[in-house]
């Protein structure tokens, strides 16, 4: 009598322990890590990057597939061996579920190599937008929501064109990103017919661009200026102070909100450039606005964020909602290797607040560009206005794939 | 700068009462290598001080891999001997030699992009590497660097003490400049990926057991290449020069001879570090190579202590913990903050670094009969 | 050197270099002139900015490697003194003395109870060098903070012959620099002050020995130094903006200087900056990627011929 007791009683223990294991399998929290530049060159756009992933967790109350959201962040200074670094403690160490990051386009590529070995952790992208992240050796489980550089200026080479713009001068950074710009724009603006006589690579962080600006030709109709951060700003202030009165054509992260936002009076001469980019200040969709709202009721102006988020909270956004929304698809059943979860995502349409984005089979984003124009509002604030929006855009820019040649300091090129 | 400032500078205070108490009588000319022959085997030369602490010291980087984590056998255990073999090639020539090189990253940045460069890597869009079997791009990387570290030299040697610093500081962030504006050659600000370790005698040499064993070989062979050096007539030379370079003159050595010398001698431990580092990161840029790493490589040396080359590997084991888990106790971003401020610590308060700290705090606990 | 090595030598540099300049003449004219006055003004920022640098270093044998950070600090507080008054002339005079305070502290509360230790001070200044670009990253954030030039001073000088266009801000560097190396010269040769600083460049012990009291003139020097670099960092913010990283790169430029011009003076400077300012400009304009190579055959040039620099004396 008691020998059945006591065998009824470890067995209903341990069928207990087992349930006990698979709910708090269901129970057990979700960690994601989060990794951005916060330092160095990129940390204003690390910043508000973070700021849209915690916005996307902020709206689902921190839960997603029914299990709680835990976030660890780690930050790197654009520097791949950093971001590797981060990232495999974030991994290794931290053990997290599933990793969004990193922000700039060489960490991205590194980072994809990383998640090579570690195939049971799903990665996705934060922002990095170089084509050869998803287009070169891709990784199984490297998922990017986002569209990249070159996807980001289809049709603005039209655009450009349309405004009369026959000759252009095109003014890079020298490294991945802008190489894709410059062929997503190039691909198309040649294509049509343009010109490009003159293409000058500076280095990054460069700051003195009295010689790019000694070369430019008399007879160019106009710029295209593929330049961030601090580079942007200076070029402008070393251009219009040289006597410069050309017209520009922007790249996406020219006319990003953290350079309409400098403090410095310069800023005026941009007003009027038209640019790709996958977000637009101005643009009207209900979804849109609402994403505006939730964005500038979390992170008012005084606690640091910027009137309207950047390029760089959005697109962390929506990588960060990719996660969560794939999460609420399996019901937070992580198990398997994560299996059901990646394939989930594969399959997945992700709606977002600038439009429907789905995955190609290099698992890399098809969806829309905004071409915009710059503007001042009633406060004196810039911000982008719509001219026109592009949707479906894949990785091969609507070419065939015999024809695509991805972009680099040399290609394409159209005298 | 003069022997008798060089003491000063390197040595606190407590350091120098502890050596005194201790009755080393190893206050010649600095030779702080050597210890009396006392308990131990006497294999000649090296082993002739074996102490318990060295054989349990042995046993747990032996064993290491078994108990640790992956994660922290490669991550942690891996890069800190890497880090800590360059940061060996500063203390010999700081240490020992009287000459502050902070183009040490500079040499293994040279033998890392010298891998990538003849070996297999991927510039993704850039055709730059030549794939070269594994074992010639890694001969010829060690080659080349070793050659620009003697060039190094060569140009520093001829200026006075402090003009050293500046030079191969010039130096190493020049290299920097080059390697992250030209395309050619160096690929840029890109770098180069996928620089991977190669598969040997059917070991994955990627893996953290393989890994970690591999650089612990070459670790602990530039630990004793140095320990041998110092004892032979070269190290005491050499250390005579850092003392008292016109007296060495006059006794009839080349100085520069010897200085140079030097140079190429750190430059292959460099080098060989710089091969080991390019393929625990899988990739290399010229970020690997600017000044934050010129100077990280100063503040291991000295964290740890330039008055013995266990201190470069302690220092590196402190530095590597600091930059992982900094972050789980204060804001990553202020990292750079906390080693600025650990740094300017140590060089005020115990110049000698981690180990003078020791030694400094051992010496309040005297053993038994002051004799060590 | 023997005369023949020095012709083979003169030869060897001086051909390719006439070459050049010939070629560049008929190429494009205007890309020739517009580069080199792009390069002079360059050289002018430099030479502020390591001035400060060679006068400590030849005085204290103190390789002040925080000298970058001091032209960030400079720059960063005339900007905000800029912004609050409008102003510019009170921002550059806020950027030295910021910076010059900061000097002034390090050397009575730290390096003065250092003497003689070259290599600890050295290492102080890194590490103070690591903490100053911190906290200024931490206060100010990492948003580009551009000044604005003064408006009489902004804005293109139009209708010059050949040229066209030049920024007046930019053409207003020359002036600047050479200015502020005629106050110096004089402030070194013809005051007090001056001449005990050119002495104890010479001879430490014996200034010392002749009753002047050191540490006090030890703190002036560093005060300047640092202050220099604080108005080459207001100036610079300016033409290139205010942004972590900027200190770097200064850093390296006025230890190439040094280099090449020679430790503790001044003319030196002045001659080291016009070639590394000259050089650089030249290697960005008409050959981008290998532009650093230049700079660097000119260092080792000089460090295989003069090891201590054109002007420089022996330690």
């Amino acid at each position: 009598m008691r020998r059945t007791f006591v065998k009824t009683l470890v067995a209903t223990a341990v069928v207990a322990a087992f349930a006990g294991v698979a709910y708090a399998q269901q129970g057990q929290p979700v960690k994601i890590g989060l990794l951005a530049t916060l330092e160095g060159p990129f940390a204003a756009g690390g910043a508000d990057g973070m700021r849209g992933a915690e916005l996307a967790i902020k709206q689902k109350n921190g839960m997603a597939g029914g299990r709680k959201i835990v976030l660890i962040k780690a930050s790197s200074d654009a520097k791949p061996d950093v971001a590797v670094n981060a990232t495999r403690k974030l991994v290794e160490q931290d053990k997290v579920d599933i990793m969004v990051g990193p922000l700039s386009g060489g960490e991205g590529i590194a980072v994809k190599e990383y998640s090579k070995t570690q195939p049971n952790i799903t990665f996705i992208n934060g922002s990095s937008g170089a084509q050869a992240t998803t287009l070169v050796n891709p990784s199984q489980n490297f998922f990017r929501f986002n569209t990249e550089g070159a996807q980001w200026m289809v049709g603005l080479g039209k655009a450009a064109l349309d405004r009369g713009y026959k000759r252009v001068m095109v003014i890079a950074e020298d490294y991945a990103f802008p190489y894709s710009q410059v062929q997503g724009f190039m691909s198309e603006y040649c294509r049509l017919g343009g010109k490009v006589p003159v293409k000058a690579w500076v280095p990054l962080g460069g700051k003195d661009y009295s010689s790019v600006i000694a070369r430019i030709p008399k007879d160019v109709d106009a710029l295209v200026v593929v330049l961030g951060g601090a580079d942007a700003v200076n070029f402008l202030n070393q251009y219009e102070a040289a006597g410069g009165d050309k017209p520009l054509v922007g790249g996406s992260i020219t006319v990003s909100q953290d350079i309409l936002n400098y403090k410095g009076k310069r800023r005026d001469s941009l007003v009027g450039t038209i640019a790709g980019a996958p977000i637009a200040d101005a643009y009207d969709a209900p979804e849109f606005k609402t994403f505006v709202a939730d964005y500038q009721k979390s992170y008012p102006v005084s606690a640091g964020g910027y009137p309207s988020p950047s390029l760089f909270a959005l697109v962390y956004y929506i990588n960060m909602k990719a996660a969560l929304d794939g999460l609420d698809l399996v019901k937070g059943d992580l198990s398997d290797g994560q299996k059901k979860y990646q394939a989930a995502l594969q399959r997945m349409t992700l709606k977002t607040p600038v439009g429907d984005v789905k995955l190609d089979a290099n698992r890399q984003a098809i969806g829309t560009t905004f071409i915009t124009e710059v503007v001042k509002d009633k406060q004196g604030n810039l911000f982008n206005k719509v001219l026109r929006k592009v949707d479906g855009i894949d990785q091969m820019l609507g070419q065939p794939k015999e024809q695509f040649k991805m972009g680099t300091r040399d290609e394409p090129s159209c005298p | 700068m003069s022997a008798a400032n060089w003491r000063n500078a390197m040595n606190s205070g407590a350091g120098r009462a502890a050596m005194r108490s201790a009755g080393g009588g190893t206050l010649v000319a600095g030779n702080r290598g050597l210890t009396p022959i006392s308990a131990g085997w006497n294999f000649g030369g090296i082993f002739a001080s074996v102490r318990p602490r060295h054989i349990v010291v042995l046993a747990f980087l032996l064993a290491y891999p078994w108990f640790a984590t992956p994660f922290f056998t490669f991550q942690i255990g891996a890069q800190s001997l890497a880090l800590g073999l360059i940061a060996l090639s500063l203390t010999f020539l700081g240490g020992y030699g009287g000459m502050v090189s902070l183009a040490q990253m500079t040499v293994a940045g040279i033998a890392g992009y010298g891998v990538a460069i003849f070996g297999a890597a991927s510039a993704v869009d850039a055709a730059i590497s030549l794939g070269w079997p594994w074992w010639v791009a890694v001969l010829i990387s060690i080659a080349i660097a070793t050659l620009c570290a003697t060039f190094i030299g060569w140009l520093s040697v001829r200026t006075e003490g402090i003009y050293t610093i500046m030079i191969t500081l010039a130096v190493g962030v020049a290299f920097y400049y080059l390697c992250l504006q030209n395309y050619s050659v160096f690929n840029g600000f890109q770098g180069f990926q996928r620089v991977q370790a190669p598969t040997v005698l059917g070991v994955n040499l990627r893996d953290p057991l393989p890994f970690y064993y591999l650089v612990l070989f070459w670790s602990l062979a530039g630990y004793f290449l140095v320990k041998y050096l110092l004892r032979a007539p070269f190290g005491i030379a050499l250390q005579g020069i850092r003392d008292n370079p016109r007296r060495m003159n006059a006794l009839g050595f080349n100085v520069t001879a010897h200085r140079v010398a030097a140079y190429a001698v750190a430059g292959v431990m460099a080098a060989v570090a710089g091969v080991l580092l390019v393929w625990y990161n899988g990739l290399i840029g010229p970020g690997s190579v600017g000044t934050s790493w010129i100077i990280n490589i100063l503040i291991i040396a000295v964290l740890g202590g330039m008055r013995h080359p266990i201190g470069a590997f302690i220092g590196a084991i402190v530095f590597v913990l600091l930059q992982t888990f900094a972050i789980d106790v204060f804001d990553r971003e202020r990292f750079n903050l906390v080693i600025g401020v650990v740094f300017l610590v140590i060089v005020l308060f115990s110049p000698d670094g981690l180990l003078g700290w020791w030694s400094g705090i051992k010496s309040k606990f005297p053993t038994r009969g002051g004799v060590r | 050197m023997r005369r023949s090595w020095k012709i083979f030598w003169t030869l060897v540099i001086g051909l390719p270099l006439a070459a050049f300049v010939v070629w560049g003449l008929w190429d494009n004219t205007r890309l020739f002139a517009v580069t080199l006055l792009n390069g002079l003004t360059l050289a002018s920022l430099y030479f502020i900015v390591a001035a400060g640098f060679t006068l400590v270093f030849g005085l204290m044998r103190n390789v002040n490697l925080a000298h970058g950070s001091l032209y960030l600090l400079g720059g960063y507080v005339g900007f905000l003194v800029a912004q609050h008054t409008g102003w510019f002339v009170l921002a550059l005079a806020a950027g030295f003395a910021g910076a010059a305070l900061v000097g002034l502290l390090m050397q009575v509360s730290v390096f003065r109870f250092m003497p003689g230790q070259d290599l600890r001070q050295t290492m102080v200044t890194i590490a103070l060098s690591i903490i100053i670009a911190d906290v200024l990253l931490w206060w100010l954030g990492a948003t580009v903070h551009q000044m604005d030039a003064p408006g009489w001073l902004s804005g293109p000088l139009r209708d010059i012959p050949l040229i066209k266009a030049y920024s007046k801000y930019r053409l207003m560097l020359l002036p600047i620099g050479i200015a502020i190396g005629v106050a110096l010269w004089l402030f070194l040769n013809r005051t007090r002050v001056g001449m005990m600083i050119r002495a104890g460049v010479d001879d430490r012990a014996m200034l010392s020995a002749a009753g002047v009291n050191v540490n006090v003139l030890f703190a002036v020097t560093f005060a300047i130094g640092a202050g220099l670099a604080g108005l080459g960092g207001v100036i610079g913010a300016v033409e290139l903006s205010m942004v972590p990283g900027e200190d770097v790169r200064l850093l390296l430029a006025s230890l190439i200087v040094v280099i090449i011009g020679g430790m503790g003076s001044v003319v030196g400077a002045a001659l080291g900056a016009t070639i590394l300012g000259v050089a650089e400009t030249y290697g960005l304009t008409y050959a981008p990627t290998y532009s650093v190579v230049f700079t660097f055959l000119i260092l080792v040039l000089v460090l295989a011929f003069r090891p201590r620099g054109f002007l420089g004396r022996p330690a």
